[in-house]
């Protein structure tokens, strides 16, 4: 027997546990430090709204909400990553790409708070609303990508997944698929070790979720996705391959999920404490802000502005999502179809006469 | 003008809008250098090239979510999937996202996709290759669903349902896929969706029917000729949205009702008529509406399949059964 083909699976980090660099910085970083300052600033907002948003659902004043507490980097890392034009296919987890791509925080409240008009996004109107079923977005990623490539447009998308969507059908389809037909697609996996209660371990025997792209014939990187650098910077590696047509990539970002899976869920029934206790010290946003201080680019003054600042404009956002009137009931047949058939209409005057 | 068959209408209308509309592009398996296991898609590989008429890889779950993804830019995708029987990987697509995607973002994505699938049976094809499943489709809100039973109306309605701005599933009756010919003229007129069609006018019976059973339905309306009774023969044509008002104008004319389908009968579409029928008719009906339909078994293999099929002798039977009702 001989060796046919051999395949390797690459492992990025360049801020480790400690904030120290384990890589050196890449270029575009060191000659913009101001944009690591964003970053940071990024992921600090975007856990100060974590942690309000799911004080307004136990208060009762918004629905079940996804928290992406941990994972900070990884959505803040991808949205930066992203160009203007390039099109995102999200899941529940990826705030802080919303943030950068013209999604208010007023909406995502909106949408938990059972208001469709939460997926109207604003900025960037190509993007795909929240994925709530597991891993059939890798598949719209790769449609997108398609209507690119047949238009000839140098454009990429990007989608996202949890750990647990990697075990769905569709995920594998969307990797053949586009591996086959070179897809401008950037597929990046929040390996949160978590679906629900069901761990990474008991998910797959595969020794790394990035290795699922070796039989779609496309890079499989794992990073570390608690280092917003490393998320940010093979992201943007990955989309530049892809619009320049050299085909799609898998990331498959590692972290640590600190939070229930959502507001209905209580994981201190299945997440061992040790376990969670370690994950706390390699966290995204400890890590950054020491490695910011030891370059002098942040400082306790900066810290407290920033949560000054991060507390107004979530309070801000929480009050206008609370006096945002909720659509007429009628709203719920207006856009089933461009042009409502008959029997439709006559469904929504009957619920316009039974309003409460 | 040569005659045509209804798959011939079929290949016929996605030319028309392929030539006339850029963003109209054809994907599914066997569709390219093949032409379709049907041959629906003969010639337009040939004709449009492989970035229009593209051969996927083989997973039906993907050919849907590709086409989702694609209708939101904008393209037209027209996706073929094999059999009816080989659609339900796609179901979760069509449910999820195809149907709700203008829904759920208050307009800003849509989905104009075609979904088209041979179904029905009765053409000895192994297990899996005859299922009639469209009410599985018409339940689920934001489908449309339409099947013709004519090469006229297969081309009218396809090129309707290639326009529509929303997802349509379009299922071609295989068995009649090349049964009768007759002229269509190549001119890109679409028919409407939401219209059924009087088919034969008579006052008093209406014969309600779709798809490939309109053939039995319309032998049955003949042979009752011969016995001086006159039957209105509808073919909804426009499963989802219904277009009741041509079935109840007909109903009040006639008071009494046969509906005729290949699938099986509970939760039929004949059943949702049927309801309609007595909410807004019930005072016209003389008698009880009959239905004529696929037994509630798996459709068996093909020794057995005719005996599955509603049949001109059972609706015969049930004409008789509702005109002899007091």
């Amino acid at each position: 027997m001989s060796i046919i083909a051999e395949f390797t699976i690459q492992y990025e980090q360049y801020l480790n546990p400690e904030g120290k660099l384990s890589t050196p910085l890449p270029s575009f970083f060191k000659e913009h430090p101001e944009a690591l300052k964003k970053l940071y600033e990024l992921m600090v907002l975007l856990r100060v709204f974590d942690t309000k948003a799911i004080n307004l659902q136990r208060t009762g004043k918004m629905g079940t909400y996804a928290s992406t507490l941990g994972q900070e980097a990884v959505s803040v890392g991808i949205g930066y990553a992203m160009k203007d034009n390039d099109v995102l296919v999200p899941y529940y987890r990826d705030y802080g790409a919303f943030l950068q791509r013209g999604v208010t925080l007023t909406q995502i409240l909106q949408y938990w708070g059972g208001d469709e008009r939460g997926s109207d996004f604003q900025g960037h109107r190509e993007d795909f609303p929240i994925c709530v079923p597991i891993a059939t977005q890798f598949l719209h990623a790769a449609g997108i990508a398609t209507a690119f490539r047949y238009r000839k447009e140098p454009r990429a998308v990007v989608v996202t997944g949890g750990d647990g969507s990697t075990s769905q059908g569709d995920f594998y389809e969307a990797l053949n698929v586009a591996g086959e037909w070179q897809l401008p697609v950037v597929f990046v996996i929040n390996n949160n070790q978590w679906a629900i209660s069901v761990s990474r371990k008991e998910q797959t025997h595969c020794k790394t979720l990035a290795q699922k792209a070796i039989a779609a014939e496309m890079p499989g990187i794992q990073v570390d996705g608690n280092d917003v650098i490393a998320v940010c910077q093979v992201v943007h590696e990955a989309l530049h391959r892809a619009r320049e047509g050299n085909g799609p990539t898998l990331i498959e970002a590692i972290n640590y999920r600190l939070c229930d899976h959502t507001t209905a869920d209580d994981a201190s029934r299945y997440v061992p404490k040790e376990e969670l206790t370690l994950a706390w010290e390699q966290e995204p946003i400890k890590r950054f802000r020491h490695y910011l201080e030891t370059q002098s680019l942040w400082n306790e003054k900066e810290e407290q502005s920033l949560q000054t600042r991060c507390q107004e404009e979530v309070t801000k956002a929480i009050e206008e999502y609370a006096t945002i009137p909720p659509q007429p009931i009628t709203a719920m047949f207006d856009f089933m179809y461009e042009t409502p058939p008959k029997s439709l209409k006559l469904q929504r005057a009957i619920a316009e006469q039974f309003k409460e | 003008m040569a005659e045509i068959t209804l798959v011939e209408a079929v290949t016929q209308a996605l030319a028309y809008e392929m030539k006339k509309d850029h963003s109209v592009v054809l994907m599914g398996e066997d569709i390219g250098i093949n032409g379709g296991v049907f041959r629906a898609t003969d010639g337009l590989y040939k004709e449009f090239g492989k970035d229009r008429v593209i051969d996927s890889p083989l997973a039906e779950s993907m050919i849907a979510g590709l086409a989702i993804g694609m209708a939101a830019q904008g393209l037209k995708p027209v996706v073929e999937f094999q059999f009816m029987g080989f659609i339900y990987p796609a179901i979760d697509q069509f449910i999820n996202h195809a149907a709700r995607l203008r829904n759920r973002t208050r307009g800003r994505l849509t989905c104009p996709l075609v979904a088209r699938a041979p179904f029905g049976g009765g053409i000895r094809a192994p297990e899996h290759h005859s299922e009639s499943t469209e009410a599985l489709f018409a339940h689920i809100p934001g489908l449309k669903v339409v099947i013709p039973s004519s090469p006229a109306r297969a081309y009218g309605l396809l090129l309707a349902a290639i326009r529509d701005p929303d997802p349509v599933v379009f299922l071609e009756p295989k068995r009649i896929y090349r049964l009768v010919k007759q002229e269509v003229p190549d001119n890109g007129v679409a028919l409407p969706l939401e219209k059924s069609f009087l088919l034969r006018e008579g006052s008093d019976v209406t014969l309600i029917s779709w798809g490939a059973s309109m053939h039995e339905t319309l032998q049955a309306a003949e042979v009752l000729s011969t016995q001086n009774i006159h039957a209105d023969v509808i073919d909804v044509a426009s499963i989802k949205p219904l277009d009741i008002d041509t079935i109840l104008t007909s109903v009040e004319k006639t008071g009494r009702v046969v509906i005729v389908h290949e699938a099986a009968k509970t939760g039929g579409v004949g059943a949702e008529i049927s309801a309609l029928i007595t909410e807004h008719a019930f005072l016209s009906l003389l008698a009880p509406i009959e239905r004529v339909t696929g037994y509630d078994t798996v459709m068996p293999y093909f020794k057995l399949e005719k005996n599955y099929l509603p049949s001109v002798s059972r609706i015969l039977h049930a004409v008789k059964k509702t005109m002899e009702f007091l």
